[in-house]
């Protein structure tokens, strides 16, 4: 059965990605018939994803592959292909509901919108591409759908491209990860060129196998360092972080898609698919490039919490929220728990796709207001969404015992706690927790409680096409926290491959961690109510520390940095590029143009006097010649008749003299 | 007077010198052309004739050929006549002195 299975694994990103293609092909008009192939399609790959799911449950540390060439170059064979193994099944299943109940939400937000059909030919397109990420046993396939993955952000964050913004943030993303792929595929090249494959897993010659990884040898830590840049790019860690909150230019269901199910979860699924390369050589379960790893992660988890705090449009918020939360996920892979880390992205992909589509229901109730300082009081306007988004608030903020988030993050500081070379990303981690929990609050706050303010209204309860999939979400966020319980640890022993046991005693182990994580997300919840509870259209923060607000809230000056250093300088020299051009390499082609034209006046001139006059003499003999010739052309038939008879008669006096 | 092949020679010669002499001095076309029939017909002869005194028994090779020549010289009086009659058309006249177009 697996190996049916496998054989069409493919099938898992190609049904999508036909109902992409059936979408583009269909005109504007056709709004139903974009829904439907594009639930259509999703519905077939969760039910695919959950086939493939099923086997990988029965065996722990199940994996299987299935490699095939690709072309042949030379000698040099290029084989591509699929796997299968528990972090893949899990990140299949997470991507295609998450992506579903997006979709879903999308008929109802976009449904005024003119572009509504291509929207839904590139939203099965961005879905399609992150599954082939997800199920590629080569660092090419993958790095094929992860630039494909890229091009779809492109067309996303720029949808409504007739907005300057949205543009631009387009195009930041885009170049921005870029910067990141190109160390990534540095990182390919350099694989290739140590270990003549590209393959994950290859029956023992796959470059993450024993072989191959033997064959990487010193420059594993280089390689494992380039190909961490991109995901650094695409997971918006520091400091290539300041293209995702940018990206909140696209609708909002595409925000949840980048930053619940696909995007930025391509990152950190990569660093934890090639984890075997960060940790070659490790000694005490310490690399220099999980260190360096793990410092990314703590630097980017804290500034983007920081500047959190300060934001005022409500998706900036949960943007700054998901860069720090990668952060977090980073930091749990770098010192070692890898499971812990793609546990809190499988969480944070339910409620951070939750929260994003209720921030959407807020945007939409309110008439497109963004400003949550403009809103206040919705909970009884909108009581589904305050609910759902409620529950997507408690997990993220780490509300113990029956939300996803708290869960994993007290699996995540566990494994802080436990890394030997420094104490400091445990304690940061944990005021990481606090700020969670404090901007969370705030933006509750802001949205939910306190008096109405202008934006708000006017609002009304969403429809419920987009209320439905939030109360699915909220349902999957609470749901999930029980394969996360420590009692009965199912996500964290599926994920590393061993059978999951029962043990109610293991609840009460990590009683310390979790408590802790508990005490840090009170603090900050509670900081947050005293501080935010009568907040009005000045922040509380502002009033009191008004250099620190707006230091955080222009995000840091990131944006100016990297103008006056980064693109500054880029522009100088492509100024410097262009006088170079304009002057010295325009004055070359002209000193040459200038040669080539005196050579060819040299050349005319020889011609004209010396070639052309020996033609010409050689003309005027033949033309001479001629005309003596033309004369004895009478045109008469008889002339020439006559002619004929006297060389006739000629020819034969010389036979008879001759013989 | 016995017939030889010299007698057969010499009115094949003077057939041809005849047939020559039409070519060169007529003016009009169509006499040219019959003086061309008759050179051909001259050459006939000398083909027959020398067949004819030479070893015998001898394939009828002269004979053939002299077929050959007769069936040519039709078809090539017909092409001739054809451009006799268009020359006409064109330039009014069956004068070969005043059709020199072709002059240098």
């Amino acid at each position: 059965m697996s190996n049916s299975l496998l054989a069409h694994l493919w099938l898992i990103p190609a049904v999508p990605l036909a109902a992409s293609l059936l979408i583009l092909s269909l005109s504007n008009v056709r709004r139903g018939g974009a829904a439907v192939f594009a639930i259509a399609g999703q519905v077939i790959a969760l039910i695919l994803s959950l086939v493939a799911f099923w086997p990988t449950l029965q065996t722990p540390a199940y994996r299987v592959w299935q490699n095939f060439t690709w072309f042949t170059f030379g000698e040099q064979v290029l084989r591509i292909g699929f796997v299968l193994d528990p972090l893949a099944a899990a990140m299949l299943v997470m991507i295609t509901l998450v992506s579903l109940c997006i979709f879903v939400f999308s008929i109802g937000y976009m449904a005024t919108d003119q572009n509504f059909t291509r929207f839904f030919a590139y939203l099965s397109f961005f879905s399609a591409a992150m599954l082939g990420v997800v199920i590629s046993n080569s660092l090419l396939l993958l790095f094929v759908c992860w630039e494909l993955v890229g091009l779809a952000s492109y067309l996303l964050i720029g949808f409504w491209i007739d907005k300057p913004s949205a543009a631009a943030a387009a195009k930041k993303a885009f170049i921005t990860t870029r910067i990141g792929d190109l160390g990534f595929f540095l990182g390919i090249l350099w694989v290739y060129d140590r270990s003549g494959t590209l393959l994950f897993y290859d029956g023992g010659n796959g470059a993450l196998e024993h072989s191959g990884l033997l064959s990487l040898g010193a420059s594993a830590t280089f390689i494992a360092l380039l190909i961490f840049c991109g995901a650094v790019g695409k997971s918006g860690q520091f400091p290539l972080h300041v293209w995702l909150p940018d990206a909140m230019e696209g609708p909002t269901p595409v925000s949840a898609l980048i930053h619940a199910a696909t995007m930025v979860a391509a990152g950190v699924f990569l660093v934890a698919r090639v984890y075997p390369l960060f940790s070659l050589g490790a000694i005490n379960g310490v690399t220099p490039s999980l260190t360096v790893v793990v410092w990314i992660g703590v630097i980017t988890a804290l500034i983007s919490s920081l500047i959190a705090l300060a934001q005022a449009d409500i998706k900036r918020i949960l943007a700054y929220s998901t860069v720090s939360q990668l952060g977090l996920m980073m930091v749990s892979l770098g010192v070692g728990g890898v499971a812990a880390g793609i546990m809190h992205l499988l969480a944070h992909g339910f409620f951070k796709a939750l929260l994003f589509l209720g921030s959407g229901s807020v945007i939409h109730g309110c008439h497109e207001e963004q400003d949550i300082r403009k809103m206040g009081g919705l909970r009884r306007l909108m009581p589904a969404t305050f609910l759902t988004y409620a529950i997507g608030m408690m997990a993220l903020s780490g509300v113990p015992l029956f939300f996803a988030g708290a869960w994993t993050k007290e699996e995540i500081l566990h494994a802080t706690s436990l890394w030997s070379v420094s104490q400091v990303p445990h304690y940061l981690m944990l005021a990481g927790v606090v700020l969670t929990a404090l901007y969370m609050t705030r933006q509750m706050i802001y949205l939910f409680f306190g008096p109405r303010r202008t934006a708000a209204e006017h609002a009304h309860e969403s429809p419920a096409v987009m209320t439905l999939p939030l109360i699915v979400l909220a349902l999957c966020t609470v749901g999930f926290s029980v394969l996360l319980t420590p009692a009965w640890p199912w996500l964290h022993d599926y994920l590393s491959g061993e059978r999951a046991v029962f043990d109610s005693s293991r609840l009460i182990q990590p009683i310390f961690f979790l408590s802790l994580a508990l005490v840090a997300a009170g603090i900050g919840l509670g900081l947050g109510v005293f501080l935010y509870r009568r907040a009005g259209a000045i922040d509380p923060l502002e009033r009191a520390l008004p250099g620190l607000f707006r230091f955080l809230a222009n995000r840091m000056w990131f944006d100016e940095l990297y103008d006056w250093t980064i693109i500054a300088f880029a522009r100088a020299t492509a100024r410097a590029s262009d006088l170079l051009d304009r002057y010295f390499l325009d004055g070359l082609v002209r000193t040459a143009g200038a040669i080539g034209g005196a050579l060819g006046s040299l050349t005319k001139g020889f011609d004209e006097r010396g070639i052309n006059a020996g033609v010409d003499d050689a003309t005027d003999v033949a033309r001479g010649f001629g005309r003596v010739i033309a004369r004895r052309h009478s045109g008469r038939v008889q002339t020439y008749l006559g002619a004929i008879a006297v060389g006739m008669l000629a020819l034969l006096i010389l036979y008879a003299w001759l013989t | 007077m016995n017939p030889t092949l010299q007698l057969f020679l010499i009115v094949s010669a003077a057939l041809f010198c005849i047939g020559l002499l039409a070519a060169l001095s007529r003016r009009h076309a169509i006499f040219i052309l019959i003086g061309i029939e008759m050179m051909l017909a001259a050459a006939g002869l000398n083909f027959i004739a020398f067949w004819r005194f030479g070893p015998q028994p001898a394939p009828p090779t002269g004979v053939m050929v002299a077929i050959f020549a007769i069936a040519i010289a039709a078809a090539e009086a017909t092409v001739g006549l054809a451009l006799v009659l268009v020359v006409y058309r064109h330039f009014r006249t069956t004068n070969v002195d005043q059709v020199d177009q072709l002059k240098g």
